[in-house]
């Protein structure tokens, strides 16, 4: 039995075309140092919203403009590898994201893009809150709804609640260890990671750890 | 004037749309119960964005929202001018006059006083209605939704347009490529399937099987698509001629279906010509609203092909992929967008690569399968039509109060 219930939301977004493409290289590093820091979220952790469950190659909207319009896979794997559920704060992110293109153009200087090539066009995600209508005060009543909701409950407790708002390690692992007093649950779904995968695998993760948590509870 | 089509629910589609997103959407519209939309086109009788406003304005009344739709009219040229003015802004080379502009201008004058624009947001949708900005009164939030491509707009157009454009509050593209620099807000929202339509609904085999009799298509090979117009732009010849590379190799069909061109487009000869040599090639010159015919197609074809020299979003290539079937596309506007490459299908350059890949794929028939169900799902996440309406929700809480 726990204390507040858990109330789920999730969102629906939109996607804001900002002023700001980078049609090579240099440019793209340009941009990073400029654009608001919102937007560097929006090409990074918020690139999980529509990501399929299918592998699709690179985590990042960076990696991927570098990897498959500039075909330069050395500095779209370099990309790829800055992962911004570990950097400190977005600010650090940017950080990280200038001095690997700083970097890579020391070695590289840019080629001219090809014909068709895309420029990198930069957005904003303007995520609109919305209560899903599930609510829990039990692990099980958590474990069952969290199973239910929409995907994007996933992303607006764990990854804008997270990275962008700095709550702890995310609503989930907040509220079962203030709430249920089940610190090492707790623990566990703090140390999911979302880098690289969907978020349908994250609901999975989260899943199989409140499962086991409950079998555990059983069984004492 | 409220639309009176047939009325969908949004419970129905629960049964297709993501696990939970009719409950957030159900969730969403009950905050914005009481707030009030108006849609305006040019017309309500043409088009994609007419298909979906069908749907959309009466669930969004069954959400409680005050949605309604109203059409400019004009009288005379009106028509043809509004055409012009839409093919210039999309970049075709126009003679485009004062006096077509100034009857553009009168012309929404008049409809700004006939039509219910009181509403906490007004959407105009594409060139016929875009001036009617210029008689905006009240507190409303007023969205111009550009269908088109407006990246290269004719310039002398666009310099008198543009400041019309920038007297709404935000301005909404297709695509991000579509879009033209604005000093207002630009928004992206891609177009959508609606899966209960009469277009994209589930569908037996023995009544894909009665459609085909009729089409004249056999089923006893597996068979290639491509659904579109007759015309250059489309690019049938290269089809043919991706077909011809995979024949060498599989025993199969090329099935061509498309309305005929308009004038001064003589494709359609040439492809009828190409066929008469193949019995193998079907050219079917479709009825008109031939939306059952194209769902009886996409649902029996192996491997669809949407490979246009030019397109807007091509949203044919989300229908296919709904329907389960890998798509080998071009990479002409909106399409990169839908095909997640080696996932859901293959965007190609050249009409060798669209051979190579059509013949990877038949050489991998596993493949096949695992690609369209990939793309059924990654449309049901981010193409359907309930994503749509997410959007516009989203619109309405963000921009009203």
């Amino acid at each position: 039995v726990s204390g507040e219930p858990f109330v789920f939301h999730g969102g629906v977004d939109l996607k804001e075309l900002l002023p700001y493409e980078a049609h090579d290289v240099r440019q793209l590093l340009e941009q990073v140092g400029r654009v608001p820091l919102e937007s560097l979220f929006c090409h990074t952790a918020a690139a999980l919203l529509h990501r399929s469950t299918q592998p699709t190659g690179y985590p990042n909207d960076f990696a991927h403009w570098t990897g498959h319009e500039i075909r330069d896979q050395r500095l779209a794997e370099r990309l790829a590898a800055i992962d911004p559920f570990e950097s400190g704060s977005l600010e650090e992110m940017r950080g990280e994201l200038t001095a690997t293109l700083s970097d890579h153009l020391q070695h590289f200087p840019p080629s001219v893009p090809g014909p068709g090539v895309e420029p990198f066009r930069f957005f904003q995600t303007h995520l609109v809150p919305v209560p899903t209508g599930h609510q829990a005060r039990t692990l099980r009543e958590f474990r069952d709804a969290l199973a239910e909701v929409d995907v994007s409950a996933l992303f607006y407790h764990l990854i804008e609640a997270r990275y962008r708002l700095g709550r702890g390690r995310g609503d989930f692992a907040e509220w079962v260890a203030a709430a249920l007093e089940l610190p090492q649950v707790a623990e566990r779904l703090g140390a999911i990671v979302p880098y690289g995968g969907s978020l349908e695998r994250i609901r999975d993760r989260h899943l199989t750890v409140l499962t086991a948590a409950l079998d555990e509870q059983q069984r004492r | 004037m409220t639309s009176t089509v047939s009325v969908a629910r949004l419970d129905d589609y629960r049964q297709v749309a993501p696990r939970g997103a009719v409950d957030l959407l159900l969730r969403l519209g009950e905050r914005l119960q009481g707030r009030s939309l108006v849609n305006v086109s040019g017309s309500r009788y043409r088009g994609l964005t007419i298909e979906v406003l069908n749907r959309l304005v009466p669930v969004l009344n069954d959400l409680g929202i005050d949605t309604s739709w109203e059409v400019t009219i004009g009288t005379g040229d009106f028509e043809s001018v509004t055409h012009t003015v839409a093919r210039a802004l999309a970049g075709t080379e126009q003679v485009v006059t004062d006096a077509m502009l100034a009857r553009l201008r009168e012309v929404c004058a008049e409809n700004a006083k006939r039509l219910r624009l009181d509403a906490d947001l007004v959407m105009v949708h594409d060139a016929a209605p875009l001036l009617l900005v210029e008689s905006r009164a009240g507190n409303g939030r007023w969205l111009w939704r550009c269908h088109h491509d407006l990246s290269s707009p004719q310039p002398q157009l666009w310099n008198m347009l543009r400041p019309v454009a920038q007297r709404y509050d935000a301005v909404i593209f297709s695509d991000a490529r579509f879009a033209a620099s604005l000093s207002v807000p630009r928004f992206v929202i891609h177009p959508s399937v609606d899966p209960l339509s009469e277009r994209n609904r589930d569908m037996g085999r023995s009544e894909q099987a009665t459609h085909l009799d009729r089409l004249r298509v056999p089923r006893d090979k597996p068979f290639l698509l491509q659904i579109g117009q007759f015309q250059r732009s489309h690019d049938p010849l290269g089809v043919i001629n991706a077909y011809r590379l995979v024949k060498k190799h599989y025993d199969l069909r090329l099935v061509l279906a498309g309305s005929a061109p308009g004038s001064g487009d003589n494709v359609l000869a040439e492809v009828q010509e190409a066929a008469s040599q193949d019995p193998d090639v079907r050219v079917i010159l479709l009825p008109p609203d031939p939306q059952t015919e194209m769902n009886a197609l996409e649902r029996a074809a192996t491997i669809v092909i949407y490979k246009p020299l030019i397109a807007g979003f091509g949203i044919n290539v989300s229908a296919a992929m709904w329907k389960g079937k890998p798509v080998v596309g071009s990479l002409a506007g909106g399409i990169p967008n839908q095909i997640l490459p080696g996932v859901t299908g293959y965007t190609v350059e050249t009409v060798e690569g669209a051979a190579f890949r059509i013949r990877h794929l038949l050489g991998n028939p596993e493949l096949i399968g695992r690609m369209g169900a990939a793309g059924r799902e990654h449309i049901r996440r981010n193409f359907l039509i309930t994503r749509h309406l997410g959007d516009y929700l989203a619109l309405l809480a963000m921009l009203t109060k």
